[in-house]
């Protein structure tokens, strides 16, 4: 068991979850007074001990599933006889050597049904809310439709799409809503989300039973560097697919608003300002006119201006929504802030982020309503920083920090390295984030060196936690 | 060589006389007594309860807000018969509103009454042991929650709001149960609390906090909890509307609104609709008493527009 849970920590710490050696001992211990054959009690005292965060649950649910699958667990007479008919099976669909008899002999009841029957099964299952019959579907429909390779390095994500297909759910999901024929709009809706809730049940379910046929195949540790995600916060912006740019969404609302208070509190407490003899004397009453305890007046210390310049052509577009989004967020901890977006052409933006309480909204709107291409729409920069002198230049000021936000891939256009200096003379800082690995700089059209020397500093930026780190310094 | 039960170990350091008797026998034992004082909780907090008995550590609950978290420390309280010392944190909380204070004005008064007496030359060390005993101090929960001869459970409410710096006085507390006071020495428990502390997570809790602690997140209950705690908590439901409840509540819980509906709200909206007489939710029901649930006028024509398929009702 020790030998286990150092595997399974090694493969948490992986993922990227931290976990310290005391925590470690923790979970030892909490396994010598638990009833270890009890599995949900195993896996609730593991993430008790060991997971800190509730958004890296996902990742710890991943890896116990699995390092401590189902099957590994029960008694291992049942683990036996589990394999063997479930070999029998698949030799029985693998091997239709006879003209479609040798079917019906595997044994199991659930080896013989037909497709329909397999179909019916399910549905009754999903209807019902009958969790036994439905993980028996789920396995039959792994073992039918999957087509499981042996020896494959995968993660299984192609299995689990191949099953899904062969079982038409949005059939399944139609039958499911069809018992109420209300034309209440309410209770229709609430049938669609009940039978998409047990959809999702059973998509869980066929996930899991293919994870633990891996798991028998492959092995735990191989098999979890297969199924390995990162998490959110090191997620790369610029790479996301659609469900990751999801997560990624959900984790920056409650990212932007730690970061404000965080924020809020550092410029409360940073230094006390001078003291306030008058709260002190009136606190002095209570100790016989002696003044034990000093107040002090809040102190006011100055906020940044901030400026940010954002490429919004397609390569680096997340990445600029995501800033943008993150800065206005926590705006109330700078004295102002002005965005620009640009592609070819160079457009002010502050205005549609004015008055609106969430920032998620407007930058979805700037795609649409900002003017931003001038002639073929492809990103250049020198023309949209010569642009963004000529007009606002006269704006910036001793107190103004200017965010210029893109992978400086120019198109061979030119660069105007000489605007950047002009600005950097003007401002007290100018950084530039680049959502490109650093490995990327300077290769092919990309000129960030041509910027590099007139930026107080070129960072990458490529996940959210860079990102944060970033903001929170610059407040 | 075998390791020291958590427990025997933790009362060997404290000096205790005997090992105090577990309070839970088993998860199953959690889950009923919880039950039975109108706390409906599930595997994984009726396993950290049992954990944090077992392993004598506190508990961090951390989870949107109205999920039960404070709920769930006082719900174990009643059912372990053990008294409630809960400790409100807030911005600029400090040592001595959570520890301990030395009672200034009676200390104050206890010299200058001293003055008169004799030659006005009063042993000045006599004085000064006198001043600082027990007598002079003021006991704040934390304190209190040490000292304690009877059954005590300890909760560190939204422990979140407190800086970063004042979290380090509860550390020695966490792990040791001990507090530590210059003039007095070291105050040892006089038994294992129980300690949960929660947190709304409006920023990062300090890793040498986690690390003291086990953690639980409370999220959202599922459908079928939530229609078994409505249908616990609010008398004369039936449990067709209470199903109805959990899945319009969950529906609104996916949509993208400012402020989603904690379970306190939901059993409100479940009590105003008996009180209405309603046995199920129509689409005039729900557009009516919707505010019940939402906080924010956005919120709630965004619902009214999702669920319901019209923009706005007349109010």
């Amino acid at each position: 068991m020790l030998n286990l849970l150092g595997d399974f920590i090694g493969e948490l710490r992986a993922a990227g979850i931290p976990i310290s050696m005391s925590e470690h001992v923790d979970s030892a211990k909490a396994m010598e007074v638990i009833d270890l054959s009890d599995r949900s009690l195993v896996k609730n005292s593991l993430a008790a001990t060991l997971v800190k965060d509730g958004d890296h649950m996902p990742v710890f649910n991943t890896a116990f599933e699995v390092f401590f699958s189902t099957r590994s667990w029960d008694a291992a007479s049942e683990f036996m006889d589990d394999v063997d008919t479930d070999e029998m099976q698949r030799e029985g669909a693998a091997g239709a050597t006879g003209p479609g008899q040798s079917r019906g002999e595997g044994g199991g009841a659930s080896s013989s049904l037909s497709a329909q029957e397999l179909a019916e099964l399910l549905f009754r299952a999903l209807r019902d809310g009958d969790r036994e019959a439905l993980r028996l579907a789920a396995d039959e429909s792994v073992t039918r439709y999957a087509g499981m390779e042996p020896g494959r390095p995968v993660g299984g994500t192609y299995y689990l799409y191949r099953t899904l297909r062969n079982l038409d759910l949005e059939n399944l999901e139609q039958r499911l809503t069809q018992g109420s024929s209300d034309d209440d709009q309410l209770a229709q809706r609430l049938a669609r989300e009940e039978a998409r809730a047990r959809i999702e049940v059973l998509k869980a379910e066929i996930e899991r039973v293919i994870r633990e046929r891996l798991v028998e195949d492959r092995g735990s540790e191989a098999l979890a560097k297969s199924v390995r995600k990162p998490l959110p916060e090191d997620l790369d912006v610029m790479h996301a697919n659609r469900d990751e740019m999801a997560q990624l969404e959900r984790a920056l609302r409650p990212l932007s608003r730690k970061l404000a208070v965080r924020l809020a509190r550092r410029r409360r407490r940073r230094r006390r300002g001078p003291v306030d003899l008058r709260h002190t004397v009136r606190r002095s009453l209570s100790t016989g006119g002696v003044p034990i305890d000093l107040r002090f007046k809040p102190p006011h210390p100055a906020k940044p201006e901030i400026f940010v310049i954002a490429d919004i052509s397609g390569s680096v577009a997340s990445f600029a929504r995501f800033t943008l989004h993150l800065v206005h967020a926590i705006s109330s901890q700078f004295s102002k802030v002005r965005s620009f977006v640009f592609v070819d052409g160079l457009d002010e933006v502050t205005q549609l982020f004015e008055g609106v309480d969430d920032p998620a909204e407007t930058v979805a709107r700037i795609n649409v309503e900002a003017d931003v291409i001038a002639f073929d729409g492809h990103s250049d920069y020198g023309r949209a920083l010569l642009s963004f002198h000529d007009r606002f230049a006269k704006d910036v000021t001793r107190r103004s920090t200017i965010l210029i936000l893109g992978d400086a891939r120019n198109n061979y256009h030119q660069a105007h390295a000489e605007v950047i200096a002009d600005l950097k003379y003007r401002a007290k800082a100018v950084y530039w984030l680049n959502p490109e690995p650093t490995a990327y700089w300077n290769s092919g059209d990309s000129i960030v060196n041509q910027y590099a020397p007139y930026c107080e500093k070129v960072i990458e930026c490529r996940t959210l936690r860079q990102l944060e780190q970033f903001v929170g310094e610059l407040a | 060589m075998t390791a020291l039960d958590p427990r025997e170990e933790l009362a060997k350091r404290l000096g205790l006389d005997e090992i105090p008797p577990v309070r839970f026998d088993s998860t199953k034992d959690v889950l009923k007594r919880l039950a039975d004082h109108d706390y409906l909780s599930d595997d994984a907090i009726a396993s950290v309860c049992f954990l944090a008995d077992r392993l004598a550590k506190p508990v961090l609950v951390e989870g949107p807000a109205g999920t039960g978290k404070t709920a769930l420390a006082r719900a174990v309280a009643d059912a372990v018969g053990a008294r409630l010392i809960r400790l409100q944190c807030y911005e600029g909380l400090d040592d001595s509103k959570a520890l301990y204070e030395w009672n200034y004005r009676k200390q104050l008064l206890r010299i200058q009454a001293g003055r008169p007496e004799g030659d006005g030359t009063e042993d000045w060390e006599q004085l000064e042991e006198d001043i600082f005993g027990e007598e002079f101090l003021l006991t704040r929960p934390l304190l209190e929650a040490i000292t304690a001869t009877d059954p005590v459970v300890l909760l560190i409410d939204e422990v979140d709001r407190v800086e970063l710096e004042t979290e380090a006085l509860l550390l020695e507390i966490l792990s040791e149960y001990q507090v530590s006071i210059p003039e007095l020495g070291t105050v040892r428990a006089k038994q294992i609390p129980m300690v949960f502390l929660t947190s709304n997570n409006t920023r990062e809790l300090s890793e040498a906090l986690k690390r003291r602690c086990l953690y639980l997140y409370i999220g959202y209950p599922s459908v079928e909890r939530e229609r078994d705690i409505i249908l616990s908590r609010v008398p004369g439901i039936t449990t067709t509307l209470a199903e109805q409840i959990a899945q319009v509540v969950r529906s609104l819980r996916t949509l993208d609104l400012k402020k989603a509906p904690s379970v306190a709200e939901t059993l409100d909206w479940a009590r105003t609709l008996v009180v209405l007489g309603r046995s199920e939710i129509g689409d005039e029901d729900a557009a009516e008493t919707l505010h019940i649930l939402l906080k924010y006028q956005t919120d709630i024509e965004r619902a009214t527009k999702e669920l319901l398929g019209r923009s706005k009702t007349g109010a």
